[in-house]
């Protein structure tokens, strides 16, 4: 019979979904695809933020930092600013990635919230982010003085992230790059 | 001591809740007309142990027992007494005692508010009530236990509440919120009841109104302080940001408003059975569906609880037992063939099938958005994120197109209406709309084409009503014996249907007309932004009880006149050493002035400064509150009294029954 057949429906729907939760519980939003971690951070050529000047990849590598992915329009950007100024202080080299953004906003930004990065390259059309397989923003990757991406944190990036994942590895590329 | 009388209490409220989903239900099941009279007793039971349980970890926040971890990580002996209160919710394990709490108050509010109901159905209704308390208590002591200690190593102070929830809008947010989510819980167990029972006729429709009503207001309430403290508290003038949480709280709001149209096309006229009780089932599964997400990790947000995998799982085979059962009960017992009764298509039915559609859409709408990144995630396509623009999309054409047929419901008829007819009560509303969203946008320059589009559909709503309004009293003696005569529930009709229409104006005026300046100021500069002057006067430092603060002063001046006084902070909290923007607001019905500071620029004294003029931005929160104040009216409704004053008769009718 039909008609009882298709009450149902709501059953396999929320099967379906229910199934879809259970994986979701394996994976982790804020874990890095496989494919960039290991590898060289891509080359790239773009206009340093607020002036004509371009930066290159080499501009960025030579010791262990952190390239933060940020945009004016991004939420959660805002929530993680206060503690980048923090790692900024703390001596951590910060280098931002200013993602499909306006440079005037981004601009105004740095100067109201203050500026811990060293510089910012200015993505505005989103092709590093492209390159780096940017899924949003924020987005933090750890790279070594060589200029291989060692890590990648998707999400905010607060004392607890940096302790218990960040700042371990970040250490490890410190001391291996002194002991060279 | 006090923490594990607390944890204890917790306990005897757990084996109460086992208690309520049992017995009552066997003696449903049996006919065993003790087994069913113990459902209230055991509800209230429920109730006082949560209640008890609940006191003691409030004692132990108040009394700063830094032993017990949800203390020591969340309060702070600075921090002051009101929330040193509120702090108990702003954490995981205590947020999920208050849902306890909140379900048992419903659920002992259904046993002892509910004389009407014939025993059998207030036993299931509280039996189903009493399992759904069950997956929630054991949720809190087998994985999120509130009264954990930290012994030994007793921490000196607490590490202080985050900054951003010491506010008085979030005192009052979450229970506000809980409140609606879990109040969905009633209208999920009468629908659940009804399936058991097999008769799935309007009477359950009539008894679970009044509870839906009032759960939806409270939602309505909790969403609008969630927005409202946004606004003011992130310190950018947002209000409203698509995130999964907020999301998660929106989702059974637009089901709820479903079901609230759904459920009267039932009572009233025997229609759309099965249909409503889908709805009942989807509205209280949307509650929980966010409870699995804010709480499980599952997808990124700026304001998730810290996570745990432990947690996902419990909630989500919850979630697949009370979603998965109530959905086979469903596809089981429901009656599969069409109700007999017709109406035709331009009747008041179906436009409360177009509400249907249209809210059903929408929240089906957000549910993807939320659930998108985490979907293609599982089938290993990527990651994804969804923001604005794609809710903006869907959300904002289909409102649009819902509000024509809203105007006309009101004064639709039941069964059959005609066209005709519609055309000829609602030409003058029709027309004096246009007028109003051709000229009122006019007092705006520049001319917006989308306020006057909000303008004249929000002026259709209202204009609409007020053409109802006067037709009804008409024939009365007087206006005010004519006003007496409309019922509590039509009023509260005609309040929420303002308040949408408030509401629409107030998004889409502030949205379009919101002008915005950052910069940098010092003290002694002033800036004209929209006719006023914002005078930048000076800075000081101000203290208060847990942090310390810049505060900048303005004066606002307009026409030569000093309108306000403007004081926002830069407070560093102490305990934590965070950084938080205390915007200051200038509030009014046409208009805010809001000025949040930024950081202090060179050693000139010079500051960043963000100034807003928001115009019409309490439109929106006011309507939530006209929309919520209607769900609260409808309850005074005579036929939900009259019911009441009947109660004995019906009790003994009720055991007859069961008998």
């Amino acid at each position: 019979m039909p008609a009882r057949l298709k009450l149902f429906l709501p059953l396999a729907l929320f099967a379906l979904l229910a199934l879809f939760l259970f994986r979701g519980l394996s994976l982790d939003p804020r874990e890095l695809p496989s494919a960039l971690i290991d590898r060289p951070l891509p080359e790239f050529s773009l206009p340093r933020l607020g002036e004509e000047q371009r930066v290159s990849r080499a501009d960025v590598t030579g010791r262990p930092a952190l390239l933060n992915v940020w945009a004016t329009w991004c939420v959660s950007c805002r929530v993680e600013h206060p503690f980048l100024r923090q790692l900024a202080e703390r001596g951590v080299p910060i280098y931002g990635v200013n993602y499909k953004d306006d440079d005037v906003a981004a601009q105004r930004w740095l100067d109201e919230l203050g500026d811990p990065y060293l510089l910012n390259i200015a993505d505005r059309q989103g092709s590093f982010g492209l390159d780096l397989g940017v899924y949003g923003a924020p987005e933090t990757y750890l790279v070594d003085a060589g200029g291989v991406i060692r890590y990648r944190h998707v999400g905010v990036v607060d004392e607890r992230v940096w302790q218990d994942t960040l700042q371990p590895l970040y250490e490890e590329l410190a001391a291996a790059e002194e002991s060279r | 001591m006090i923490p594990e009388i607390g944890h204890f209490a917790l306990i005897i409220a757990l084996c109460l809740a086992l208690l309520l989903t049992g017995v009552p239900i066997w003696g449903a099941w049996r006919r065993n007309v003790a087994a069913m009279s113990l459902a209230p007793g055991l509800a209230v039971g429920m109730l006082v142990f949560v209640t008890i349980s609940f006191a003691c970890l409030a004692t132990a926040f108040l009394q700063d027992d830094f032993s017990v971890k949800v203390v020591a990580s969340n309060s702070n002996s600075l921090l002051p007494p009101i929330y040193k209160f509120s702090a108990l919710w702003g954490n995981h394990e205590g947020s999920l005692l208050l849902w306890a709490l909140i379900l048992s108050v419903w659920t002992a509010s259904v046993a002892m508010l509910s004389p009407q109901l014939p025993l059998l159905v207030l036993s299931r209704v509280l039996g189903v009530m009493g399992a759904v308390g069950v997956g929630f208590l054991s949720f809190s002591l087998l994985t999120s236990n509130p009264f954990e200690r930290l012994l030994p190593g007793i921490p000196a102070d607490g590490n202080d509440l985050n900054p951003l929830l010491q506010d008085p809008g979030l005192i009052i947010h979450p229970p506000l919120l809980y409140m609606g989510y879990v109040g969905f819980s009633v209208a999920f167990a009468f629908a659940i009841a009804a399936l058991l029972g097999g008769r799935l006729d309007a009477s359950w429709a009539r008894w679970s109104r009044p509870w839906t009503n009032v759960a939806w207001a409270f939602l309505s309430l909790g969403i609008m302080l969630g927005s409202w403290w946004a606004y003011y508290e992130l310190g950018w003038g947002g209000w409203w940001f698509w995130d999964p949480v907020e999301n998660a709280s929106f989702m059974p709001w637009l089901a709820g408003t479903a079901l609230l149209h759904s459920l009267a096309a039932t009572e009233k006229r025997g229609l759309f059975k099965s249909w409503t009780v889908l709805l009942a089932i989807f509205a209280f599964s949307l509650s929980l569906l966010g409870t699995f997400l804010v709480r499980s990790g599952v997808l990124t947000s700026v304001h998730a609880f810290a996570t745990d995998p432990a947690r996902g799982m419990f909630i989500l085979v919850f979630l697949a037992l009370v979603v998965g059962g109530s959905l086979t009960l469903y596809a089981l017992r429901a009656p599969a063939v069409s109700s007999r009764v017709s109406f035709d298509w331009i009747s008041r039915e179906s436009l409360l099938l177009v509400n249907n559609v249209a809210f059903l859409v929408a929240s089906l709408t957000v549910l993807f958005g939320t659930l998108f990144p985490l979907i293609m995630d599982a089938l290993g396509a990527g990651k994804y994120s969804v923001g604005p623009p794609y809710f903006n999309a869907v959300f904002v054409p289909l409102m649009a197109l819902l509000i024509p047929f809203m105007g006309i419901g009101p004064l639709s008829r039941w069964k059959r209406d005609s066209a005709a007819r519609w055309r000829s009560e609602l030409a003058i509303p029709a027309a004096a709309a246009l007028l109003c969203g051709l000229t009122l946008p006019l007092l705006h320059a520049p001319y917006n084409p989308w306020v006057a589009l909000a303008v004249l559909l929000g002026g259709w709503l209202v204009l609409g009503l007020a053409r109802d309004i006067w037709w009804r009293v008409r024939g009365a003696a007087s206006l005010r014996q004519g006003l007496r005569r409309l019922t509590p529930s039509y009023w509260g009709m005609v309040l929420a249907h303002v308040g949408f229409a408030a509401c629409v104006i107030g998004v889409v005026a502030t949205s379009q007309y919101s002008i915005e300046h950052d910069l940098k100021m010092g003290p002694g500069d002033s800036e004209a932004l929209s006719g006023y002057e914002f005078r930048f006067k000076e800075v000081a430092s101000v203290r208060g009880p847990n942090y310390v603060a810049d505060e900048a002063r303005f004066e606002v001046w307009q026409d030569g006149e000093r309108v306000a006084l403007l004081a926002p902070q830069k407070r560093r909290y102490l305990a934590s050493g965070q950084v938080m923007t205390e915007a200051a607001i200038d509030a009014g019905l046409f208009r805010d002035l809001y000025v949040a500071m930024g950081e202090p620029i060179g050693d000139r004294g010079d500051w960043a400064m963000r100034l807003h003029y928001k115009p019409m931005v309490r439109w929106m929160w006011l309507g939530a509150i006209f929309m919520a104040v209607g769900g609260f009216t409808t309850v005074f409704d005579r036929r939900y009294r009259r019911q009441r004053s009947g109660a004995r008769a019906a009790t003994a009718r009720g055991a007859q029954y069961a008998g």
